[in-house]
């Protein structure tokens, strides 16, 4: 256990930033708004994994009160991330909710179409 | 040992279905592996003893997230084109950052060590109340609700607010096809 303990938190980390750059790459690469959305949900949730990363204890337990255990993991963390993904997916439908809107107008939602369109015009 | 196994296992197939998200030019496609990618995410956290975190996850991530998306493929198309900008640009700011962010992970305290900063602040604290103060056996719960009870407010509201603002931008929708469907023969939005 201690000998692969290093390999394991750095790889935690390295998994965490290579999510995150991911949906980085998405948001910026990609013209499909569906897409971006989904590439900026990414991004959200490998911030949830930095977040709660730090806060595991190895010989802790879930932090539920119980005589039979003494360490937990630290529960701030996953109170702060409970609140971040309910919000996530408020902004998220909220996002859905444009992008139909702009199928309605321009009749597509490639972002390249759409900005070519408004130099014709 | 096994469970860090376990861990490295799972982290390694979110980053390969990361990379298939990433390839996937079928935005249905993309939607079920996003899908695949929190439940995945769900099962690290578990792992990592987020309970709570981890059945919010698969229940919002995987379930409501996941039917959202469907509803607007449903309405918009799920062809994703081949984007025509060339994809150097957004390559190289993604490798600059993501070098820059593992530089900053250097310095960080080392995995699930008792004694790091992050468990000396208040978070003992808030374990010793609840013990003390007869809360509810899950301090995650006695935490949301009470002792940060007003983030949680702030969250309702952040909620509702988006709940108005989906409704606003969907509320002229049916009049609107009706209207453009007597004009132009076929609705075509």
């Amino acid at each position: 256990m201690s000998q692969l303990t290093p390999l394991i938190d750095h790889f935690n980390y390295f998994t965490t930033i290579f999510l995150m750059v991911a949906g980085l790459y998405i948001v910026i690469a990609r013209g499909n708004m569906i897409k971006k959305l989904v590439g900026l949900g990414l991004f959200q949730t490998s911030v949830y994994l930095l977040y709660l990363t730090p806060g595991k204890i190895v010989e802790g337990t879930a932090p539920i009160i119980d005589p039979r255990f003494q360490v937990y993991s630290n529960p701030l963390p996953h109170v702060l991330i409970l609140t971040a993904i309910v919000v996530g997916v408020a902004t998220l439908a909220l996002g859905l909710a444009l992008v139909v809107r702009i199928s309605e107008e321009y009749g597509t939602i490639e972002e390249d179409e759409i900005f070519a369109r408004g130099e014709d015009e | 040992m096994t469970i860090s196994l376990i861990q490295m296992a799972l982290l390694t197939m979110l980053a390969a279905v990361t990379v298939a998200i990433i390839r996937q030019r079928n935005l249905f496609g993309v939607v079920i592996l996003a899908g695949i990618y929190s439940f995945l995410m769900a099962s690290v956290m578990i792992l990592i003893d987020a309970v709570d975190v981890a059945m919010t996850e698969a229940s919002v991530g995987a379930g409501i997230s996941t039917v959202v998306l469907l509803a607007t493929i449903a309405l918009t198309g799920s062809k994703e084109y081949p984007s025509v900008r060339r994809s150097l640009v957004p390559l190289f700011v993604a490798a600059v950052t993501g070098g820059a962010l593992i530089w900053g992970t250097f310095p960080l305290p080392r995995f699930g060590v008792q004694e790091s900063a992050i468990h000396m602040h208040v978070a003992p604290e808030y374990l010793q109340h609840s013990k003390d103060h007869k809360m509810p056996p899950n301090v995650v719960t006695a935490v949301l609700g009470d002792f940060r009870g007003y983030d949680t407010l702030g969250e309702t509201t952040v909620i509702f607010t988006a709940g108005i603002g989906v409704m606003l931008l969907l509320r002229g929708r049916r009049r609107r096809l009706k209207e453009n469907g007597k004009s132009a023969g076929k609705g075509t939005a």
